[in-house]
């Protein structure tokens, strides 16, 4: 097979030519059989499709294969632990085992067709199933025959890398919907029934027959039984656990009704003196629960998912191929090699390599103290490594969630609450009282002049009034922005952020890191170094996360790893550490012991061993991409540019920004700090970005603090959001969209007050059927809902885009 | 008379046969893929040979 690769390998000279196996553009073609592939992964699953001879694949769709130019080379191995397999495996035997894989590159009729027939290339798999719409496959397979990280990297090697989380498996599936399915066709039941054995009384037919009468009127109890017990049983349940709590809640009034309907209509059966509202009754909870089933069908389509749609921006030193490269963390898979730096958070759990590590659990714990790990010991997501740098072995995959989940850990929360959530749960309670209050007033009006209708129009009221809207707006729309965020890479703590963004007055900026310095900055040395020394210096620079220090690390291109010992970083100063004995001081003039030289441009980096300084590095100041256009949006908002360096090359620098904004240099992180609580007792609402080392007191006392970052791994809970660096320039945008989020808010208000509002009035004066109450019912929040999320994601793409 | 509760016993017991039978489907899990088994009954299986991957 080999070879043949090698005879077809020919140039491409003619026009774009589309590949075989997945329709991408070839730059360069290989061929086969006549066909043409763009990279050696599309042609390999060619070629293992055409040797089991299953290339109908390519029939029953045009170009449907998953590109593999970027080969997936995900290691499986763990999936042959007992333990974990036991996590995923929905059945084990000796013979027969079942899995069930997400797939998301699942994505047409050919997919599932090459999917449900892995049993002719693999024959230790028994039977395959897809299911299309939740992109999943199920395997059946015997286990003495082929192991599972095969069967992975099988489907790996197709195309169809599986998507393994062992946090929420496969396994666990929502029964919710399915009983919700089977209480809406009780009550469907029921109420067809319930309407037929009414005939006679709706014919008026009942008089000549007092028995067939009163046996109809039975069944319709008997029938109605099964609705309120059991169809309506969410309801009740609701409205008894508000009572439990001495709180009421929205699902009271619907509660309040249902019983009000069923116990007055079964009291007038068994006493013989009317037939009650019986049908009313069960095609009430009918068109509740169909409602229901819609508006949860709108809200899983407008559903989002934190975990799988925005991703933590987080990134570890991995060794890949021999080379210390960076990685996203949730490309991190179990066994990889990480290094941590000073500062850098775990990000998942994993063995220690080195001699030993001073781990700080403060954001899983609370407990500040650092704790000493050693070689071998298990180290867990969420710490903090304090000193010099160490390696780690993951021993289990990232968790997204858990990291999120100790980001919204109370100890760093903010003092100042959602002010939205406390005025919505306010005034949906006083509605409700609003509401009953009504009913009852209402209900003797009716009783007094037309008491055969008083019923209904109780129910009505009842059923129609519903602040559901008011209580799901505010999620949907800033839940929605959340979402929106993500993909363009700004990732918030919360929701509550949004609210607190939105209101922001002043910004303040930190410079180095922040504004200056992109991926790819330029450094200079001026001075002398050997090799030993730069060998030092290299492995120094590589402990630290400053931003300087990382310029420094990278410059050069290599990663020494010399021994370090007695490593430390003061914040703001520079860091030192003993390598073969000598004693490195890498940072500021002051620190380091020498005078600082009035120099044009950048940043100055001194460098001294035991004492005697060698040179200082130059690095130029080089402003982000694309931040000039969000500098002069945001004009006088921006309060002032804080700056831990010198100061030096500044006309540059200033000429960007609105004259009122101030300039400080040589700020602490103790200073920052104080400038913003200075700026927040003078009253305003201060945003902060920074670097999320040297400003996390300053993050912590903002109102919005956001930690920027560029590849690297520092991450301080006090932030409430991470942007990555190259986004820097949406910062004006972002901050508008909050506001526009507040306004989106305010309208479904006002939507949904109007809409109470009338439908209440019909309903007071008896022109409302308690059953069209109960369809209008879902439909006001599912419309509430739809406009806070079009309007959204309207306003983003008109800003953004 | 005893024609309609007669009729009446019959109708409902139907009903409520349909209704356990619905009950079934949706347990059976016959509701959550609705796309995946129109596609897959239209595959062709190719006549050679085919048989002895499938009994082993």
């Amino acid at each position: 097979m080999h070879e043949i690769a090698q005879d077809s390998l020919l140039k491409e000279t003619e026009a774009p030519v589309l590949c075989y196996h997945c329709g991408q553009k070839c730059e360069e073609s290989l061929y086969l059989d006549e066909k043409q592939f763009c990279c050696y992964g599309c042609k390999t699953v060619y070629e293992i499709l055409n040797t089991n001879n299953l290339c109908q694949y390519y029939q029953l769709g045009d170009h449907p294969g998953i590109s593999l130019r970027q080969p997936n080379d995900d290691s499986f191995l763990y999936l042959n632990e007992k333990t974990i397999q036991k996590k995923l495996l929905s059945f084990d035997s000796e013979d027969f085992a079942r899995i069930t894989f997400y797939i998301p590159a699942i994505h047409c009729v050919s997919c599932i067709w090459l999917l449900e027939n892995l049993r002719k290339i693999e024959p230790g798999i028994l039977r395959s199933e897809t299911h299309f719409a939740k992109k999943s496959v199920t395997l059946d397979y015997h286990p003495a025959r082929i192991k599972l990280s095969h069967i992975a990297s099988l489907l790996s090697s197709l195309g169809y890398a599986p998507h393994i989380t062992l946090s929420d498996s496969a396994k666990n599936e929502k029964p919710d919907n399915r009983s919700l399915l089977i209480k809406l066709t009780v009550a469907g039941f029921c109420f067809g029934n319930v309407m037929l054995f009414s005939f006679p009384e709706y014919l008026g037919i009942s008089q000549h027959d007092a028995l067939l009468n009163r046996a109809f009127s039975w069944l319709n109890l008997l029938l109605s039984v099964p609705v309120f017990f059991y169809s309506s049983s969410d309801y009740l349940k609701a409205a008894l656990k508000s009572f439990k709590q001495k709180q009421i809640n929205i699902d009271v009034p619907i509660a309040a009704g249902l019983v009000a309907l069923f116990v007055h209509s079964a009291y007038a059966i068994i006493t013989h003196s009317d037939p009650g509202y019986l049908d009313s009754f069960t095609g009430l909870v009918f068109f509740l629960l169909i409602g229901r089933w819609f508006q949860e069908k709108t809200y899983e389509t407008l559903a989002f998912d934190r975990d799988y749609k925005s991703y933590f921006p987080l990134a570890v030193q991995r060794l890949h191929n021999n080379l210390w490269q960076p990685a996203v963390i949730h490309q991190l898979q179990v066994g990889d090699r990480i290094q941590l730096r000073n500062m850098e958070v775990v990000p998942a759990d994993g063995k220690l390599i080195d001699d030993h590590a001073f781990i700080d659990y403060s954001f899983v714990t609370g407990e500040s103290r650092p704790v000493k790990a050693s070689l071998g010991d298990l180290i867990y997501a969420g710490g903090r490594l304090i000193g010099q740098p160490v390696q780690l072995v993951v021993e289990k995959s990232v968790s997204q969630s858990h990291l999120t989940s100790l980001w919204n850990n109370p100890a760093f929360g903010k003092v100042n609450e959602s002010r939205y959530k406390k005025i919505i749960d306010r005034a949906a309670r006083r509605f409700t009282w609003i509401v009953l209050a009504l009913a009852i007033i209402t209900g003797i009006y009716w009783q007094l002049t037309r008491p055969n209708q008083m019923w209904l129009v109780l129910v009505s009221v009842l059923m129609v009034a519903c602040p559901c809207a008011l209580a799901l707006s505010a999620p949907f729309t800033f839940g929605n922005m959340l979402r929106v965020f993500g993909k363009h890479k700004l990732y918030l703590k919360n929701v509550d952020v949004i609210e607190r963004l939105a209101a922001v007055d002043t910004v303040v900026l930190d410079k180095t890191g922040t504004l200056t310095h992109g991926e790819k900055p330029k450094a200079e040395f001026i001075g002398k170094l050997n090799d030993a020394e730069w060998a030092a210096v290299h492995s120094l620079t590589g402990a630290s996360s400053h931003p300087l220090s990382m310029i420094i690390a990278q410059w050069r291109g290599k990663v020494s790893t010399e021994k370090i010992s007695g490593f430390k970083e003061i914040p703001g100063k520079g860091i030192e550490g003993r390598v073969n004995q000598q004693l490195y001081k890498i940072g500021s003039a002051e620190f380091v012991g020498t005078l600082p030289i009035k120099d044009t441009g950048g940043s100055h980096v001194y460098v001294s061993v035991n004492g005697e300084t060698l040179g200082y590095f130059l690095i130029p100041t080089s402003l982000r991409k694309n931040i000039r256009r969000m500098i002069s949006a945001l004009g006088h908002k921006i309060d002032a540019l804080l700056s831990g360096d010198q100061e030096n090359q500044t006309t540059e620098l200033r000429s960007l920004f609105s004259s009122s904004t101030l300039f400080f240099f040589n700020q602490s992180p103790h200073d920052k700090l104080e400038y913003i609580y200075n700026l927040q007792r003078n009253g305003k609402t201060v945003l902060m970005v920074g670097d999320g080392l040297n400003d996390s007191g300053a993050l912590k006392q903002s109102d919005v603090g956001i930690a920027i970052t560029d590849k690297a791994g520092v991450f301080t809970p006090a932030c409430d959001g991470i942007l990555e660096g190259n986004q820097l320039g949406l910062l004006d945008k972002f901050i508008e969209l909050a506001q526009s989020s507040l306004v989106i808010l305010k309208t479904a208000f006002v939507i949904s007050f109007v809409y109470n509002a009338v439908a209440l009035s019909f309903a007071v004066s008896g022109h409302l059927t308690p059953l069209v109450a109960a369809i209008l019912m879902p439909l006001s929040s599912i419309s509430v809902v739809v406009f806070s999320f079009v309007a959204v994601n309207f306003i983003a793409k008109r800003k953004l885009t | 008379m005893i024609i309609i509760a007669g009729l009446i016993l019959i109708s409902l017991t139907i009903a409520v046969v349909f209704l356990i039978a619905f009950f079934w489907s949706i347990k059976s899990g016959q509701y959550e893929d609705v796309y995946t088994p129109s596609v897959r009954m239209l595959f062709d299986e190719p006549k050679k040979e085919d048989d002895e991957s499938t009994a082993s």
